[in-house]
């Protein structure tokens, strides 16, 4: 068996936005005192006139960038995804999203990766509170090849962004010729019986959960949906008709996230049953980061447990 | 196509504004005509002396960038950008009103001449420096100007947009402090003292030149000097001004933050603004 190559989604964000700042140089990264772990180094030395490090303010980062996009700039503004999400929503709702501006914000350390930093950093919420402000579109990728293909295309992408990555090297899951349309979910597996719906660091677990459950003559459909908002409603209710039994999991608050689109979605069709797998409306600790995962349930055996349960097995 | 009129004829233009303000804030039956009528002269000193913009091409690449960072002084930007030419003056009459372009605070995706949509305090300037940094990104010769109400200045955001603005060396930027002193639940020095507003800005790398923000030879005296002197610091024209200067009952009462005129009100103070046109 090859070895499983693990590189992190914030390194194919490092890369993809270096190739995109090379290119074009209206594309402009404006970081907050954490490009180290952000990854934007790579971008600061290759295009140093298109980089601001405007220090731990936050708040201002939002709206520079919305002078700078008012101005042609398509700025990524790179921080961790706890203060890119919260301390700046206020800026983002009225000066990137009520004015439709071209802005990038990029959520760093995304749900519980900053594991051992505890709850303040460990942003849950930040995709569910992103997902209500008109215009916003929510993204995340799960391994390296679709955060750099994602970040690419999120380059001349039409509005506001929100692009959520993780910080630890997780499997490479995708070949480099497999493309990624932002708002158009990801088939990984085919299969009849089940459908597994998950986005960023725990598809891998989705994937683990179907390889439990084949072995158990369960056929699951595995599908990543990196962009919740605007969701692939054609994907999810094609999963709720065609097999009617879905496990959402994502590494965020089961409140306001993907397993909330997804449940929006099936109560309107009135149609399938969906079980909802993430963090349990409660705040991390510090801790390693399965740790917080499995206290939360988000492992791969009660993803398959719970799958069983909707299919009576 | 910058316009430049004689300080006479700014005062009046500044005269026919704030009418306008008066008017329109009766007719949208809300709206904040202390503010509006306080912030006056440096808006007419803005669109008739300093900026350079097209009515025909708002969106140009080129122009200078006019940010309203208390934006419920809407009303004041407005009544500009109907006299320029940005839209008819009748445009005036639906302000607030449903589908109309004049939005009680301003959004740039609905009214033509807004290059940001302001209304939520103390985000402005932030996006004025973004606009700054562009230019100077683009070596481009547009330059942005920015007002800022002292009670907005209590925002913490201000302050840190001041200290990007004073990293990034932007002396194509100008801060219109508009310094009245009052704020809707009272004085500034009594809901929360500012003090010394010009020592602050000066603390963060400003050139600030300290002016009555009511009196138009100093107001042009002041821009014409901020943007004579390129010395790599961000500019703040401290003006002292009058909340609800011009209408005699509007002024220093802050009960004229956010309250419309009556149609008797607004006669009156029609009446009391006809008499300042200077001859």
């Amino acid at each position: 068996m090859s070895e499983v190559v693990k590189k992190a989604t914030r390194d194919g964000f490092g890369e993809a936005i270096t190739e995109l700042g090379l290119a074009d140089r209206n594309i402009v990264v404006i970081d907050m005192d954490l490009g180290k772990s952000c990854k934007t180094g790579q971008f600061m030395k290759a295009c140093p006139d298109q980089y601001f490090d405007v220090g731990i303010a936050e708040q201002n980062g939002a709206g520079l960038a919305a002078g700078l996009a008012s101005c042609g700039k398509i700025p990524y503004v790179v921080t961790y995804a706890a203060f890119s999400s919260m301390r700046m929503l206020e800026m983002i709702r009225q000066e990137v999203c009520y004015t439709n501006l071209n802005v990038r914000i990029i959520g760093a350390h995304g749900g519980f990766t900053p594991a051992y930093d505890g709850a303040s950093h460990q942003a849950i919420e930040d995709m569910g509170i992103l997902r209500t402000i008109p215009n916003m579109t929510v993204v995340m990728p799960s391994d390296y090849v679709s955060a750099k293909k994602l970040v690419t295309a999120s380059a001349y992408y039409e509005g506001p962004l929100y692009l959520r990555l993780t910080r630890d090297a997780i499997p490479v899951l995708y070949g480099e010729d497999e493309e990624f349309v932002i708002g158009k979910a990801h088939l990984v597996r085919e299969g009849g019986d089940a459908a597994i719906l998950a986005n960023g660091d725990t598809v891998r677990k989705a994937v683990e959960a179907a390889d439990l459950l084949a072995a158990d003559g369960i056929r699951t459909r595995v599908l990543d949906v990196h962009t919740i908002k605007p969701l692939d409603a054609e994907a999810v209710t094609k999963a709720l008709t065609e097999i009617g039994k879905v496990v959402t999991v994502e590494d965020h608050n089961i409140i306001g996230g993907l397993g909330s689109a997804v449940c929006e979605v099936a109560a309107e069709l009135g149609c399938g049953k969906v079980r909802r797998i993430g963090v349990q409306d409660r705040f991390g600790e510090s801790a390693p980061y399965e740790r917080l995962l499995e206290k939360n349930g988000i492992t791969a055996e009660n993803i398959a447990r719970t799958a069983k349960e909707l299919i009576g097995r | 196509m910058r316009e430049i009129l004689s300080v006479q004829e700014l005062q009046n233009k500044c005269v026919d504004l704030r009418k306008k303000v008066v008017d329109m804030i009766c007719k949208a039956g809300s709206g904040h005509p202390g503010g509006s009528l306080s912030v006056a002269e440096f808006v007419t000193a803005c669109y008739w002396h300093e900026l350079d913009v097209d009515p025909q091409d708002p969106q140009w690449p080129g122009r200078d960038r006019f940010v309203l960072s208390k934006g419920h002084v809407a009303p004041a930007q407005y009544a500009a950008l109907a006299m320029k030419g940005f839209f008819p003056e009748e445009l005036l009459d639906t302000l607030r009103k449903e589908g109309s372009p004049l939005q009680g605070h301003p959004s740039m995706t609905k009214c033509p001449g807004i290059d940001i949509s302001t209304g939520s305090l103390g985000q402005g300037l932030a996006c004025a420096v973004g606009m700054a940094l562009a230019a100077k990104m683009d070596g481009a010769s547009y330059r942005v100007y920015c007002a800022v109400g002292d009670g907005e200045a209590q925002e913490g955001e201000i302050w840190e947009a001041a200290n990007t603005a004073h990293k990034y060396k932007l002396d194509n930027l100008v801060v219109f402090l508009d310094h009245n002193g009052l704020q809707i639940d009272g004085p500034c020095d009594e809901v929360m003292p500012n003090g010394d507003l010009g020592a602050k800005f000066r603390a963060f790398g400003f050139d600030i030149y300290e002016i009555d923000g009511n009196d138009m030879e100093q107001m042009v005296a002041a821009l014409d000097l901020a943007r004579a002197v390129k010395n790599g610091k961000p500019k703040c024209i401290l003006g002292h001004t009058v909340k609800g200067k011009g209408v005699s009952f509007m002024e220093n009462a802050v009960g004229w933050h956010g309250t419309a005129p009556s149609p008797a009100e607004r006669d009156q103070a029609l009446a009391e603004l006809d008499r300042q046109y200077v001859k």
